[in-house]
Order: structure tokens, then sequence, then C-alpha cells
């Protein structure tokens, strides 16, 4: 059977599964539809939570960032896992006790201000909606190179479940589908790397493949120390040893940890257990499910590097410690050329692939076409670009994606693995998109609607508007997939720097500090979320418009070498500063209020 | 529930919070990048530095450890001081 067909049978089966259980799982009641009825089972919730978390960046692009950046990488395996602590033991179980639809609610009841409720729902919907931009575009991505269909087709068949389920089912057809995501995805992603650790090192497990010895064989050398051996030969920085500087990977990974725990579609996925109790369980059970991929992705990437190094620089064999000629590249370094994320340019027209430290020219590929929109193509038959040369020895640009993305290709797996790799992807996809409408839209039709505009609304007529809610951010995310902003990019910044310095505080003194009143609350959000917004525009230009930067962007501006990615948590500190602060100075909260506070800090119910 | 007993139920709380983040903080940004350079020259289940491993597996391993100490014991605490759920 073809590749293609093979791919469009395994895709067409997942979506098949995907819309049974919309229809299996329709929502009848504004809980269902909010919280799937409270009534999901822990370990469930723990696989749609891990559905609900690992997006397309994490299933594509996250191995390729490990494998070219080595061990500082370990910012975002460490950072977008340490936060379930965070939440597990700091706001999941209390959340889940005071028992509402969503996180601005329980801001703006805690706070007993609707401003409060307000400048949650902004800091809920930007973050959301930059992040869902990158789902959309990545099911489009997923659709274009697997199934060589256009982009825009891809990502309207992808709207279009994410329509069917989201809409009709709320938060328990996203739960029900979330979970089946969650077993297609983390299928796709272990087994090409089961067979890879195999291949490489005689062991099934890629966990324990990472730290053992080349083929299995104890006169070799371990993976690791071969793998840094070829880097350094070849002027890379070692694997395993620390590139960047200290602080700044320490705050990145704590902005990624505070943020993780801050983010509310994921917080909303522990309002759907049915105790307190399993509420804490729930994310212990979530972050099981998440390790299974976080600690194979870093075997995957070191791996896939030294396959990567082993073909264009072999160490054995007629033409060792030479760098390949192109004629001589096996087939996969030619397909992936076709897509445009492999390119090779002979600067020194020797026809061999020299590879070295650096980019070989400025930008992103820009590749020559023909008068009939073919890619031109060279004398030996590579690829032409546009852009402008760098005048490092390098020759060869690798897109970080590839590294997943060709890996079945690389360890010459079978065409249903790969098939398998492209329904995982535009699963990673579509489950987190769902996540994020979600939130979106119940802050919308919960917050907005009934909470501020017409408290009056009939459950019915509230879930009404949470579909068309969750239907116009279906199409508004649509459209920002079909045309993103130039900001789209620098989405993770966003997200998390907001999640970070606003909610995340918020609930975590709203729990723990009975003192923190309106007044402090709204402006410790308010500020910390000013001081974050503003040192990532000071860098990435004013709301991302080009050109509008007060200072490039690198590492020798920063503040104290702080990337604008690692700042949220410098915002954080800010915010709960001026929170506590502002409220010893301010009137304490009424007496309900405190009494909320301790009703929420006990799982039973509280007799006074 | 006097006020009193749910005052002892948050200090126990707060507590073996404060000891399980130590442990977070210790495994991630102690044993994962303040101490890395230094572990590094030590070496487990093969070939793993113990730096990077702690910050690439040995991190995660213990997060997930450390959520479900936290959720038996508080299930514990719960009842001693008898705050459970009906």
């Amino acid at each position: 059977m073809s590749l293609q067909l093979m791919t469009y049978l395994v895709v067409g089966a997942t979506f098949g599964l995907y819309i049974f259980i919309a229809i299996k799982a329709r929502a009848a009641t504004t809980g269902e539809f909010y919280v799937a009825g409270k009534g999901v089972h822990p370990v469930l919730n723990g696989m749609a939570t891990g559905a609900d978390w690992m997006s397309a960046a994490s299933f594509i692009s996250m191995a390729g960032l490990i494998a070219f950046k080595g061990y500082d990488a370990s910012v975002f395996l460490m950072g977008w896992t340490g936060g379930y602590c965070l939440l597990a033991m700091l706001l999941a179980p209390y959340l889940r006790k005071y028992g509402k639809f969503t996180v601005p609610e329980f801001i703006g009841d805690r706070y007993y201000s609707n401003v409060a409720r307000v400048v949650a729902v902004i800091c809920l919907i930007t973050a959301s909606l930059t992040y869902v931009i990158g789902q959309m575009k990545g099911i489009g991505v997923a659709f274009s190179r697997f199934l060589e269909l256009p982009f825009e087709t891809g990502l309207f068949v992808g709207m279009a479940i994410v329509f069917f389920y989201a809409v009709l089912g709320g938060m328990k057809g996203v739960t029900y589908t979330q979970i089946a995501q969650y077993c297609v995805l983390i299928f796709a992603y272990t087994v090409p790397a089961v067979f890879i650790s195999l291949h490489l090192t005689g062991t099934p497990v890629p966990q324990l493949g990472l730290g053992a010895h080349m083929g299995g064989d104890p006169n070799n050398l371990f993976l690791l120390d071969k793998l840094d051996k070829t880097l350094v030969d070849l002027g890379f920085h070692e694997y395993t040893l620390q590139k960047g500087n200290t602080l700044n990977i320490f705050l990145y990974t704590l902005s990624l940890m505070i943020g993780t725990a801050g983010l509310p579609h994921v917080i909303t996925r522990f309002f759907t257990v049915p105790k307190v109790k399993d509420a804490r369980s729930s994310v212990g059970w979530s972050l099981v499910f998440i390790a299974i991929l976080y600690t194979t992705a870093p075997a995957v990437g070191a791996m896939a590097r030294l396959n990567l190094m082993e073909t264009i620089h072999p160490t054995t064999g007629a033409e060792a410690n030479k760098f390949i000629k192109y004629q001589d590249t096996p087939s996969w370094f030619k397909n992936w050329e076709g897509t445009h994320l492999l390119v090779w340019v002979d600067k020194n027209n020797d026809g061999r692939i020299d590879y070295a430290a650096g980019d070989p020219f400025k930008g992103k590929p820009d590749v020559l076409k023909d008068e009939s929109g073919k890619d031109k193509r060279g004398a030996l038959g590579q690829l032409l670009v546009k852009n402008e040369l760098k005048t490092n020895k390098n020759e060869l640009y690798v897109d970080k994606d590839i590294m997943v993305l060709a890996n079945p290709e690389i360890a010459k797996l079978p065409n249903w693995v790969i098939a398998l790799v492209a329904a995982g992807g535009i699963a990673a996809a579509l489950s987190t998109a769902a996540g994020l409408l979600l939130a979106i839209s119940s802050s919308i039709s919960h917050d907005l609607l009934k909470g501020i505009v017409a408290p009056n609304m009939s459950d019915k007529a509230e879930l009404m508007a949470g579909r068309i809610a969750m239907a116009g951010a279906i199409c508004v995310a649509g459209y920002f997939g079909l045309h993103p902003p130039g900001f789209a990019a620098q989405v993770v910044a966003l997200a998390f720097g907001l999640a970070a310095s606003s909610i995340f505080p918020a609930l975590m003194m709203g729990i723990f500090v009975k003192r923190v009143n309106n007044i402090g609350a709204v402006l410790g959000m308010l500020s910390g979320l000013g001081i974050t917004l503003v040192y990532i525009f000071w860098f990435k230009g004013w709301f991302f418009i080009p050109g509008t930067a007060m200072a490039a962007n690198t590492p020798a501006n920063w503040f104290l070498g702080i990337a604008p990615e690692a700042f949220g948590a410098v915002g954080a500190l800010v915010n709960f500063i001026v929170a506590y602060v502002i409220s010893g100075i301010t009137p304490a909260p009424p007496e309900h209020i405190q009494h909320l506070v301790e009703d929420i800090r006990v799982p039973g119910v509280v007799r006074r | 529930m006097s006020s009193d007993s749910g005052g002892e139920y948050w200090k126990a709380n707060i507590r073996l919070v404060l000891g399980c983040l130590v442990v977070w903080f210790v495994v991630s940004y102690g044993c994962g990048i303040l101490l890395a350079p230094a572990l590094n020259s030590i070496h487990i289940l093969g070939g793993y530095p113990l730096g990077f491993w702690f910050a690439q597996q040995g991190s995660i391993y213990t997060f997930v450890v450390l959520i479900f100490f936290y959720a038996w014991r508080m299930n514990q605490l719960d009842k001693k001081f008898g705050v459970q759920e009906d």
C-alpha cells in the first residue's frame, strides 16, 4: 500500500473515532459544557490533561529543540513538567473545592471585584488565542506535509472536526476525545523512539538507551560521550554541557513552571473531577502521562542528532571522517529537501556537505522557483536559495522540526509508522486547540455574559451562548491560522509571560494569603503583567510590530542576561510584592471573603 | 470542625507543601542547574552525567513521585483532622 493511502486511512480512522466520541458525549447542561458534569475519573482526566497540554510544538518541535540545544533545552523539560508540582500543591485542589466553572470566576469572587475578573478574562483570552493560532497552523502544516493537501484545506478540515466535538460536547466532548487523542499521540511518539533506541543501543527503552553504550557493546563509547565527541570534533558545543548564562536558565525554567501552573486551560481540567482528593491525584496522573513523552523526547533528540551527524560526517566506512558527498545522501535527505526543511548550499564548491556551527545563511530558506512554480535545482540537484550567505563554513540548514518528522524514515521504519506520526501530530494539535477554545468560550459566555452583562440568563440560554462563543472562537482562530499575524512565533513568551505574571500569583495569594484584598490583587496583576509585557515588547517590538523594538533581542542587551521568555518569573515576583504591600495599607477583605478562603482550604464542609 | 483544628490542619498542610517544594527545588534548580556542572563528573545508569540526567530525566521522575506522595499525605491529614469529603 502506498504511504499516501496508508496515511489517509490512519488519519481518517482517528477522525472517525473523534466524531464517534463527539456524538456519544453531547453536553445537555452548562455543568456538562463547562466542567463535564464534574464526573471525570482522575486517571482519565490525567490522560485528557496530557493531550490538552502537549501541543503540536511538544510533539513536533521539542525533540528537535533538544537535539540542537542539548543541555540548554532542559529548561523546557523541567519547566513544562515542574509546573505540575505547583499546580498539585498550590492551586488545583483548592480551586476544585471552590467548585465553580472558570478561573476568572474564582478571581472575581475571591477579590469581590468585577475589575479583577475582567483583567483575568483579558489575560486568559490573550494567552489562549495566541496559543491556539499556533495549533491551527500546526494542523494545516501536518495536513500539507503528510497528505499533500493545500494548507487551507487542512486547516478547514481541522476546524470542522474541532467544531463538531467542541460545540456539541463542550468540556464533556473535549475530555473524551482528548483521551483518545492522548492514546494516538503517545503511541505515535514512542514507537519510532523505541525502534531508534534499539537500532543505536540495542535497548528498547529510550530512557535507558540514552545512557547506554553504542550498539549495546560495553567496548564501545557511551552514546552521550560519542555525541559530545562528534560535536566537539566538528566545532560544536558539547551536547551535555551548559552553554547559556546560569541566571537566565534558572529564571527561564521558573517562568515556564509558574506559567504552566497558571495557564487557564490546564487549571480548568481539574474542575472536572468529582472530589478534592481526585484533583490532587489527577495532577499526578497528568504528569505521569506527560512524563512518558517528556522523558522520551531527550532520547529522541540526542539519537536523532547523532544519526544526523553520522549521516553527514560518518565515523566508519570508506568515507570515514569526511563530509558526505551530496549525491551519496540517503533518500530521506532528498525527500525532506522537497519540504524546504533541509537545505544545502555548497559554499566551497566541493560537492560535499560541510557541517559546522552557526547558520549557513540569514533567515529561513527562500527557495528559488522556475516559471512553473517548481523548485529550481542546482547542478547536483540541490535546492537553490536567495538568502544572503553567512561567512562561516556551515553549508547545511536543518529545521528543528525534521528531527521528529523524519525520524521514522531515518530509522528505516515501515510506512504505517510514518502514517502514525502524521495522525499523532494532528491529534496533539487538535486536542490542545480544543482545550484552549473551550477556555476562551467559557470565559466569554460564563464570565462576561452571565457574570457581568446578563446575570439573570437561564441555564439554557447560557449553554447556547457557550456554543455560539465556541463557534466564534473557532472562526477567529481559523482566520488567524490562515492569516497569521507577525507575532505568531512569539506566542510562547507571551502566553507563559501572561500566565506567570498575572494569573498564577492572583490565584495563589487568593488561597494562601487571606489578607490580600481587591485593590492589592488588581494592582498586583496589572504591575506584574505590565512589567513583563514591557520587557517582552522592548526586545520584540511594541505589540510585536516589526521595527518598533527598543533594543536588539540579543543576550548582550538583556537586563542581567535575562531573555524576554524568561522574564515571567520576575513579573510574578513584582505581582506578589505589589499585592502584598498594597493590601497591607488598605482595608482587609470583608468577613464573607475571609470565610470563603477558610472554606476552600479544607476538602470537607466547614461548620461554624 | 472547630476553627482551632482547622488552624492545625492548615499548618500541617503548609509544612508538607514546604517540604515537598524543597525537594522540588533541589532536584531541578539544585541538581539540574546550579550543581549540574559539579555533578556531571559522576555517571549513573551507564553513561549519563549526573547533572545532565537530573536536568533531562531525574527531575521529571521526582516531580511525579512528589505529587503522589503529597496526595497520599494530604489524604492522611484530611482523615486525621476529620476534614475529608463526606
